[in-house]
C-alpha cells in the first residue's frame, strides 16, 4: 500500500458544520425532540408529584427527578434508555447511503479530501445534534426542577447528573455508529432503517430474555439448588456477562452508579464481600465513577469498534453508483 | 512528457476476473480537449475515477499533473476538476450554498468563494437562479451547475464524464460552447461521451475505447486516414432494406455498413455515379446519395465493422 499525504482530517470541520446544519434546521430532529420530550415530561412529571411527599427525607432530590418511577410510568432514565437508540438511528440511518442515492458523493470525493473526513465529519455532527437533544432535556428537568420542588441542587448532585448527560451522549454514540455501519453497508435507505431498527429491537429489547434463556440452558441450577429455591451462581455470571454485551445493560448500570449514590455494587455481590460496609450510606462522587468507570469505557469502545468497522466497508467501496 | 499534464501507461482495473480497463496508455497535453469515446461500458468512467484517485488501478502507472493520485489523492484533486456521470447536488440547497460547501472543502477563503461563486454563475448563465433550491433546476441547468463547480475550482485539468447526456440539443450546444470556452482559458479538458458525432466538434483529440482497451487515438482526421485509409464515405439512402450486397458489388466499394438512414458505403475513388447506376438498376428508388466529411460516427462503425470481419 502507498503512504497517503495530507491530513486524514482535512475537510473534516467543512462536514461538520454542514451536516449539523442539516440537523438542526431538519424536521426530523424537531419530530425525535417532541417524542422525547413528551416521554419524558410524563416520566418527570410524577416523579414530581412522588417527590412532594418525600421532600426533606432525601438528600439526592434532584437526582430522583431522573430516576423516580411512578407505576404504570417509567422513571426518565428509563425513557433514555428506550429513546436514545431512536433518535441516534434517527439521525444516523441514512447518512452515508443518502450521499450515494443523491449522486453526491463522487462530486464530494472529487474535493481535496479523504473518505475518513467524510465519515468523521457525519459521526461527530450527529453525535453533536444528540449531545444538543440532550442538554436541552437536561436544562429543562433541571429547570423544572428548581421551580416545582423550590430547592436549588447541590453541587453533588450538578455533577453528577452532568455525568448522566455525559453517559447519556456516549450511549447515542453507540447507537449512532450502528445507524451509520448499516447506512454505510445498505444502499437502500429504507433496508438501513429497518436494519438498525431490527438491532435495536434485539440488542435492546430481546437481550434480556434471549441472555437469560442461553445462560440457564449452558448451566442449568443442580437439584440441590432447586431445592432451595437458589440460583446457580455460574449461570448469573454468565447471564451478567452476556447482558453486558448490550449498549442499553452497561447504560442501565452506569446510570444506577451515577444516579443512585447508595449503589456499591454493580452484579453479583457475595455476603463475605459485604463485611464493614456501612449500608445504605452514599458513596462519594469519585468513588460511584470509579464503579460505573468500565460500562462508561465499554460504552465509548464500543463506538469506536463500529465506527471502525464503518470506516474500513467504507474506504473498500467504490465510488461509481 | 513535459507538456502531458495526463500521463497512463499499462492502466489496468480488474474486478475479479473481469477486466474493466485492461492496459491503457494515455498522453494528454496541456490545454487541450481530448475525448475518451467508447461504448457505454468501455472503460471511461472507470479510467476517470482512477485518474482521480477515487478507485485504485490494479496495475499501471498514472500522472495527473506531477502526482500520482493513488500516493498524492489531494494534491490531484485540488488541481482537478470532476464533473461525475450523473451529477446529483443537495436538493434542499441553493445553487450558491452547494457550491460554497465545495468551495469550503476545497479550502478556499471565504471571500475567495463568493468572488467566484458570483463569476462561475455568470459564466454558466445561472445568476439569475443562484438562490433557487437545486430541487427547482432541471437537466441540463444542474449539469451547468456541475461545470461551475468545475469552473470555481479553477484546475489545470476539468474532467467531464459524460457532460451532455440526458441534455437537448439546445442545452448539448450551450454546454459543449461553455467546454470550449474553458481551453480558452488554458485549462486541459478531458471528456468523455459516447455521442460521438457532438464531441467531435470539440475535441482536439481522441481516444476510442472499446472493451477496456485504446484501439484508435488521434485527431479526428489521422483517425479518418488510419480507418478509412484516405478514402471517401457516401450515405446511401434508398427505399428497399437488403441493398448490401448490391452496393458491395460496385467496383470501387471497399466497405459497406448499414446506419441509421441507409449505408455508409466507404469507397477508393469517386464512385457516385457507378453506386447510383447500381441501386437504380437493382430496382430500388435512390433517395439520397451524400458525400459525407469523415465523421467519428462512420470512423467507429467502419473501424468495428472491420475488426468484427477480422476476429470472423
Amino acid at each position: 500500500m502507498a503512504r497517503r499525504s495530507g491530513s486524514v482530517l482535512t475537510g473534516a470541520g467543512t462536514v461538520f458544520v454542514k451536516e449539523l446544519a442539516d440537523h438542526l434546521g431538519g424536521a426530523r430532529i424537531i419530530v425525535l425532540q417532541w417524542l422525547v420530550i413528551i416521554a419524558g415530561a410524563g416520566a418527570v412529571y410524577t416523579a414530581i408529584q412522588d417527590l412532594r411527599t418525600t421532600m426533606g427525607q432525601d438528600p439526592f432530590l434532584f437526582l430522583r427527578l431522573f430516576t423516580q418511577a411512578h407505576d404504570p410510568l417509567p422513571s426518565f432514565v428509563l425513557v433514555l434508555e428506550f429513546l436514545v437508540p431512536l433518535i441516534a438511528i434517527g439521525l444516523g440511518f441514512d447518512s452515508v447511503n443518502s450521499e450515494f442515492n443523491h449522486r453526491t458523493l463522487s462530486r464530494l470525493l472529487a474535493q481535496p479530501i479523504y473518505r475518513d473526513a467524510l465519515l468523521f465529519g457525519k459521526y461527530m455532527s450527529g453525535l453533536s445534534a444528540i449531545a444538543v437533544v440532550l442538554l436541552s432535556l437536561w436544562l429543562l428537568i433541571m429547570g423544572l426542577g428548581l421551580v416545582t420542588l423550590g430547592v436549588p441542587p447541590s453541587g453533588e448532585e450538578v455533577m453528577r447528573s452532568l455525568a448522566f448527560l455525559i453517559v447519556a451522549i456516549a450511549y447515542g454514540g453507540v447507537w449512532l455508529a450502528v445507524a451509520m455501519l448499516c447506512s454505510v453497508i445498505f444502499r437502500s435507505a429504507a433496508t438501513s432503517a429497518l436494519t438498525a431498527l431490527a438491532i435495536w429491537l434485539l440488542v435492546g429489547v430481546l437481550w434480556p430474555q434471549v441472555v437469560q434463556f442461553t445462560s440457564s440452558a449452558v448451566y442449568p441450577p443442580t437439584p440441590l439448588q432447586i431445592l432451595f429455591g437458589q440460583p446457580n451462581p455460574d449461570q448469573l455470571m454468565l447471564q451478567q456477562t452476556l447482558s453486558r454485551f448490550s449498549p442499553s445493560t452497561l447504560f442501565g448500570e452506569a446510570m444506577l452508579g451515577i444516579l443512585h449514590p447508595t449503589t456499591r455494587a454493580l452484579g453479583l455481590v457475595f455476603v463475605s464481600q459485604l463485611e464493614g460496609a456501612v449500608m445504605g450510606s452514599p458513596l462519594p462522587l469519585a468513588q460511584s465513577l470509579l464503579l460505573v468507570w468500565p460500562q462508561v469505557t465499554s460504552l465509548v469502545a464500543g463506538a469506536v469498534i463500529l465506527f471502525s468497522v464503518a470506516y474500513v466497508v467504507f474506504q473498500r467501496q467504490e465510488v461509481r453508483a | 512528457m513535459n507538456d502531458n499534464v495526463i500521463t497512463t501507461k499499462g492502466l489496468c482495473k480488474r474486478y475479479g476476473a473481469v477486466a474493466a480497463v485492461n492496459g491503457v496508455d494515455l498522453a494528454i497535453k496541456r490545454g487541450e480537449i481530448y475525448g475518451l469515446l467508447g461504448p457505454n461500458g468501455a472503460g471511461k468512467t472507470t479510467t476517470i475515477l482512477m485518474l482521480l484517485g477515487l478507485t485504485e488501478a490494479s496495475g499501471g502507472t498514472i500522472d495527473v499533473a506531477g502526482y500520482d493520485p493513488t500516493r498524492n489523492p489531494l494534491e490531484v484533486k485540488r488541481r482537478v476538476g470532476y464533473l461525475p456521470d450523473s451529477i446529483g447536488f443537495y436538493d434542499y440547497l441553493s445553487a450558491k450554498q452547494n457550491l460554497r460547501y465545495t468551495g469550503r472543502l476545497a479550502a478556499l477563503r471565504r471571500a475567495e468563494i463568493e468572488k467566484r461563486i458570483s463569476s462561475c454563475l455568470e459564466r454558466v448563465g445561472l445568476t439569475s437562479v443562484g438562490d433557487h433550491r437545486v430541487g427547482t433546476y432541471s437537466r441540463g441547468m444542474r449539469q451547468r451547475l456541475g461545470l461551475a463547480e468545475v469552473l470555481m475550482k479553477r484546475g489545470e485539468v476539468a474532467i467531464l464524464d459524460e457532460p451532455t447526456s440526458g441534455l437537448d440539443p439546445e442545452a448539448t450546444f450551450e454546454l459543449l460552447e461553455m467546454i470550449r470556452s474553458m481551453k480558452v482559458d488554458g485549462t486541459t479538458v478531458l471528456l468523455s461521451s459516447h455521442l460521438l458525432d457532438r464531441v467531435q466538434a470539440v475535441c482536439d483529440r481522441v481516444a476510442l475505447f472499446s472493451d477496456g482497451q485504446v484501439v484508435l487515438e488521434g485527431t479526428v482526421p489521422q483517425l479518418a486516414e488510419r480507418v478509412l485509409g484516405g478514402g471517401f464515405i457516401y450515405e446511401v439512402e434508398v427505399d428497399a432494406g437488403d441493398m448490401e450486397p448490391v452496393l458491395t458489388a460496385v467496383p470501387g466499394a471497399r466497405r459497406v455498413v448499414k446506419g441509421f438512414r441507409g449505408f455508409s458505403v466507404l469507397a477508393e475513388r469517386d464512385i457516385r455515379g457507378d453506386l447510383a447506376r447500381a441501386v437504380v438498376a437493382s430496382g430500388a428508388a435512390l433517395l439520397r446519395l451524400a458525400n459525407m466529411e469523415p465523421s467519428l460516427d462512420a470512423i467507429y462503425r467502419h473501424y468495428f465493422e472491420e475488426h468484427a470481419h477480422g476476429a470472423a
